[in-house]
């Protein structure tokens, strides 16, 4: 990590990433905080690129943010009046409570972890390499989560279907 | 591969462009003090990639173009006053457009509904940064470009999906959940299928891909047909063209997300329709149709005329279809994508996989290449035939006179079912 303009990438990316998280936080509308979300995530991605991790930056902005962001918007829409003017809620004092434990917990983690720095160009780890690490050495964990994934979307559709169809199915 | 009359470092050798910039930036660096040649560098470039594809493609092609090709197919003329041919109108109308006052309403969301179309702009551009337009013309060469544009083109969506929010308008509304549902659902099979052709070229670089297309003498979308279909069905439907445009469509609800855009506003996302089609079928043009590489035509022909050939192949395809085929309704569309692409995109990975296996098992023989081809072709309209049948599509062979789908015996959904 040296030279100008990658110093220059980190501070900017970091004062997006933070000014966007600090977004999330005092947003009073719903949906402008999942805007905000969004922006956090395609910061994140950047300091993957940073890292040369670019691999991971690209998955990172095609789940967080083509997927799950959109998926969050989809029920925020759903949800009537949960859009317009959100701020007040009866679980503000356990939520401040909840995250200044949060906080003190990855201040601690952060100030007693023994980080290591390491000169040079860091480097990231090629597609082809985390394919083979995936379908050899974890191969039992990726199978798992895809079987799991797939129960997902079987129950998902269980869940949806119309009366109709149930009939007609129990015809045939 | 020795280039058998161009010499690569005489300036005259247009092929990739480099040796005649080079050989002008040379010449300035003489004359001029040091330093101001990389301005004038980044000059050179700007002006070049603006008069080589920003105003072709975009106004010439994309605008003007589309406007009057469709006018053929619609038997009508389409703009011929502006200038010679009409060629002038783009302009023309971009003069209006941005005279045009930019309406805001007064209950919108005022902010987000500013930002939405600069939004929708940025990744329209930032996709072409990893297209390679010819041998060492790409901008980021990046190992992992092909999730790149994935990435990039997921942007679009949520700026999509801003303006439709922000409009505070119940048609705005409804576009926007349209564009998200779609998105989410044409997503997978459009992975799916591009999914097939990174695993028979064993790559994710964009310019991996166009060199595998070289080494093998053969382009994917024969190794890959049905994979072709799937990603041009699902990209008109997630850029909204009009055989799937249904979260714009004028006859349902205005005009969707672009219910309350007016002036340049609207006019960035009218635009920028275009820029995506052209971005999509650039990419197509690289990973089905082997990019700038013309089994060695691109020796005597600069291969960024060859690249920009295959990108405006694929975009007539689009305007054919947005010119001739009717608007489908957003159920049929959702249940199209869930039943019949994805179960499509799923055997197609299958058959790629197994190929993959036992190509590997040959030690990549050039030749079995071409057998594989064949099988694939012969399979995917097998597959397309066969799952038609199992899922109660009945095509009529030689339909007569128009009759309801009904009375044809073709498939009608479940809910509607006597």
């Amino acid at each position: 990590m040296d030279g100008f303009g990658v110093s220059l990438a980190f501070w900017v990316l970091a004062a997006i990433t933070l000014v966007a998280a600090g977004g999330v936080m005092v947003s009073r509308n719903l949906l402008h905080a999942v805007l905000f979300l969004i922006l956090t995530f395609v910061g994140v991605a950047g300091f993957f690129v940073l890292l040369s991790a670019d691999f991971i930056a690209m998955a990172q902005v095609i789940i967080y943010v083509g997927a799950i962001a959109v998926l969050v918007l989809f029920a925020v829409l759903l949800t009537p009046r949960a859009s317009r003017d959100n701020g007040e809620t009866r679980w503000a004092l356990p939520g401040v409570l909840l995250s200044v434990c949060l906080a003190a917990i990855f201040l601690f983690v952060i100030h007693d972890t023994a980080w290591k720095t390491r000169d040079g160009v860091p480097q990231g780890l090629s597609a082809s390499d985390l394919g083979t690490a995936l379908l050899t050495t974890w191969v039992v964990p990726f199978e798992i989560a895809s079987v799991l994934l797939t129960a997902a979307l079987v129950g998902a559709i269980m869940l949806t279907r119309s009366p109709e169809e149930e009939a007609e199915d129990a015809l045939a | 591969m020795t280039p058998l009359f161009l010499t690569s470092d005489r300036w005259y050798d247009i092929r990739d462009l480099g040796n005649l910039s080079r050989a002008l930036l040379d010449a300035a660096d003489k004359i001029l003090p040091g330093g101001v040649v990389y301005v004038l560098a980044a000059l050179i470039g700007f002006v070049a990639s603006f008069l080589l594809f920003v105003l072709p493609s975009q106004l010439i092609i994309g605008v003007y173009g589309e406007r009057r090709i469709i006018g053929r197919m619609q038997s009508r003329l389409g703009p011929n006053r502006v200038g010679p041919f009409g060629l002038l109108q783009p302009i023309a109308d971009a003069i209006k457009l941005i005279q045009k006052e930019a309406l805001t309403p007064t209950q919108a969301d005022r902010v987000v509904m500013y930002i939405a179309p600069i939004i929708f702009v940025m990744p329209a551009v930032l996709l072409w940064a990893v297209i390679p337009f010819g041998e060492n013309m790409v901008i980021a060469d990046i190992p992992v470009s092909l999730m790149y544009f994935l990435a990039v083109s997921a942007l679009p969506v949520i700026a999509t999906f801003m303006a439709g929010w922000s409009s505070n308008n119940k048609y705005s509304l409804f576009g926007a959940m349209r564009i998200v549902s779609m998105a989410i659902s044409y997503e997978s099979p459009l992975v799916l299928a591009l999914l097939g052709a990174v695993v028979m070229s064993g790559t994710i670089s964009l310019s991996g891909m166009v060199a595998w297309a070289d080494e093998y003498t053969i382009w994917m979308v024969f190794v890959q047909p049905l994979a072709l279909v799937i990603y041009f069905i699902c990209v008109s439907a997630e850029l909204n063209r009009t055989p799937v445009d249904i979260a714009e469509a004028e006859s349902e609800i205005v005009a969707g997300y672009l219910t309350e855009y007016s002036g340049m506003k609207w006019g960035l996302f009218y635009g920028m329709d275009i820029g995506y089609a052209l971005a999509a079928s650039g990419f197509a043009a690289t990973v089905f149709l082997g990019g700038w590489t013309f089994f060695g035509l691109e020796e005597w022909v600069p291969g960024w005329l060859i690249f920009i050939a295959k990108t405006h192949l694929f975009y007539f395809l689009f305007i054919w279809t947005r010119g001739t085929l009717p608007r489908l309704r957003a159920d049929q569309l959702m249940a199209f994508a869930w039943k019949f692409l994805l179960p499509l995109g799923v055997f197609n990975l299958l058959i790629v996989s197994t190929e993959r296996m036992l190509w590997a098992e040959q030690d990549y023989a050039k030749g079995l290449i071409y057998v594989f081809a064949l099988v694939n072709i012969v399979l995917s309209v097998g597959l397309v035939y066969a799952w038609a049948r199992f899922n109660g599509y009945r095509p009529e062979r030689t339909p007569t006179r128009p009759r309801l789908v009904k009375q044809a015996g073709g498939y009608i959904p479940v809910g509607e079912r006597p």
